[in-house]
């Protein structure tokens, strides 16, 4: 067992390495801003697409599952902005299993710093702050739409903790996925449902699932605490589940209980690889 | 003290195979059965043997990448499956089919990242980046992607990378394969330099025996797990029993030359080939015929180390067929 203080120094040549391999990514692409800016551009109108799904839906409806179109939108925001952030960070954790089958995966293992950070910054893609800022770009809009809300200094600071307590809770299962993929190296597929596929499904109100998948998404995989819980505390709506009104307030611990599962299971999936070699 | 230590070291996979629908077989397999050895500081290894007779997975449990199933093992003191990451800074390592370097950034991005990734302080870095890019002509490329480097380049540009940061071993697994004769001779010569002047622990791995000829005194080959000769390389040969082939043009076809030195194994046409033992020198089987026969050409073909082991095994029963004509 790695001590304490051994962890924590493990913990800090990571994000180190992290930030050395990231910023000389986003120098290499600056090399081409115009590609940058159009890629981006790409990004933002391309995640932007759904949400014209939701505004065609509203002119059709006044509500959607008792939800106005402002509300739906704060839900979106959140989620998509949260997604953005986790995308961000460890987006190309998807790329493990690829990296198993073609071998590539050992040049990292004979670097001096964590193979989860060389991983999850390899190819950092600044590109991707096109779906933040298109998820920010909805949460604005709802923040003007919603005149029913009475905001509180409490309900204000909500907004940030749930922004980087959900990019947390995306980017934990980013790495989970990743660590699956050690053993199925073609689980990308896998990866996404949960991740772009937990995205689709926050984005619209609890109220429009059928319960046993609320009751799945709040207590099985908590993808509940990113948005739908503490968003209800804000809008001053119940939670369709009968749930205590301090969850509204425990994304944070929730984020730190992904990562602690996440960081097992990718020890797990690593030290796997390393007595199988495959 | 020894640099690099193996006690009976083992390395077993369960290799799982789908025997039918839904029905799978497991089955274990001994890439690396029991092997011991000792490298001394200074001392430049070859370690050959075919395919799939276990080097890389050896290379991949001296480097920390894959846990030993048994036995014991020390880099530099270090149990390199416990210690990876420590472990990493003290050691360099080239794989010769993949690259360590960032495939789509400039040869000098990746090793400012190295840089800054091992520490490596700046006046050590400056002085090791002058020396590689001269020695390994890499002033051209530094600006060039990695992806758009020849086999040649990047196999240079990759030994650089290994050797930044000043390690004390370098694990080098096929580090001329595929390349042409000129790059191959480059990356010898920078090896000997480095291996004389540094005193740098080499380990390599490879298919050719030139390679091994000209870089390295001391030899191990391994076939199916297991360290099945460790020694001189002029030693092997003796083992082997193995040949080297002289092959001969001559001005017009004559029936096969006369010669105590060597045996005619082939005759095509005015071409002949002549088999003589590899621990031999070529010289004065050259002399011999130059002086009694017209010839035109010639060229001397070293044995293949499959040749070399498949002779091993047959333990010198028979020499007179198991040389290859390649």
């Amino acid at each position: 067992m790695v001590p304490v203080r051994g962890r924590l120094a493990l913990a800090r040549d990571g994000f180190r390495a992290y930030g050395l391999i990231a910023m000389m990514w986003v120098r290499s692409t600056m090399a081409y801003r115009a590609s940058f800016a159009l890629t981006t551009l790409g990004s933002f109108l391309g995640t932007g697409l759904d949400f014209v799904a939701v505004l065609l839906m509203f002119g059709h409806v006044e509500r959607l599952g008792g939800f106005s179109l402002g509300e739906v939108a704060f839900l979106y925001g959140v989620a998509g902005s949260a997604l953005g952030i986790g995308d961000l960070l460890m987006g190309t954790m998807g790329r493990v299993g690829l990296r198993v089958r073609d071998g590539t995966l050992d040049t990292l293992l004979v670097r001096p710093v964590p193979v989860l950070a060389q991983l999850a910054a390899d190819q950092f893609a600044l590109r991707r702050i096109g779906r933040i800022t298109q998820g920010l770009a909805v949460l604005v809009y709802a923040v003007v739409q919603l005149d029913e809300v009475q905001w509180t200094p409490l309900k204000v600071l909500m907004v940030p903790m749930m922004l980087l307590s959900g990019g947390a809770i995306f980017a934990a299962l980013f790495t989970m996925g990743g660590a699956f993929q050690f053993l199925a190296q073609d689980a990308a597929e896998v990866q996404s449902a949960f991740t772009f596929g937990g995205n689709a499904l926050l984005q619209y109100p609890p109220t429009v699932f059928a319960k046993d998948l609320v009751r799945g998404v709040t207590f099985l995989l908590p993808l509940a605490f990113v948005n739908w819980i503490p968003v209800m505390y804000v809008l001053g709506r119940p939670y369709p589940l009968d749930v205590p009104e301090w969850f509204a307030f425990a994304p944070p611990v929730v984020a730190v209980g992904f990562w602690v599962v996440a960081g097992l299971l990718w020890r797990a999936g690593l030290r796997s690889y390393r007595s199988t070699g495959s | 003290m020894d640099l690099i230590e193996l006690d009976g070291v083992e390395k077993v996979f369960d290799v799982r195979r789908r025997t039918g629908f839904m029905r799978r077989e497991k089955r274990q397999v001994r890439a690396v059965d029991g092997i011991s050895f000792t490298i001394p500081r200074g001392e430049m290894v070859g370690y050959i043997g075919p395919n799939g007779a276990g080097k890389s997975t050896t290379i991949k449990m001296l480097t920390g990448i894959l846990t030993p199933s048994g036995g014991r093992l020390r880099v530099a003191g270090i149990d390199p499956a416990r210690e990876r990451t420590r472990l990493a800074s003290r050691i360099g390592v080239v794989f010769g089919q993949r690259t360590t370097l960032w495939w789509d950034l400039p040869l000098k991005d990746s090793y400012r990242l190295m840089h800054r990734m091992y520490r490596i302080p700046d006046a050590r870095f400056a002085a090791n980046m002058e020396r590689c890019v001269e020695l390994l002509d890499l002033a051209e490329l530094l600006d060039v992607p990695v992806r758009q480097l020849s086999l040649g380049q990047r196999m240079r540009g990759d030994i650089a990378a290994a050797l930044l940061h000043d390690p004390e071993v370098l694990y080098l697994d096929e580090p001329t394969i595929g390349l042409d004769v000129v790059s191959k001779s480059k990356v010898r010569q920078f090896l000997r330099d480095l291996n004389a002047e540094l005193g740098t622990t080499v380990l390599l791995t490879t298919h050719d025996l030139t390679d091994i000829e000209q870089l390295c005194k001391r030899v191990m080959v391994i076939d199916h797990g297991r360290l099945m000769y460790d020694g001189a390389l002029a030693g092997l040969h003796e083992v082997g029993e193995s040949e080297r082939m002289l092959v001969v043009d001559l001005e017009q076809e004559l029936p096969p030359v006369e010669t105590d030195l060597a045996r005619v194994v082939k005759v095509e046409g005015p071409r002949q080939w002549l088999a003589f033992p590899a621990s031999v020198s070529a010289a004065p089987l050259v002399a011999q015929l130059a002086a009694s026969y017209p010839l035109l050409d010639l060229s001397v073909r070293e044995p293949d180390i499959e040749a070399v082991i498949a002779k091993m095994y047959a333990g010198g029963a028979d020499g007179a067929q198991g040389a290859r004509l390649v």
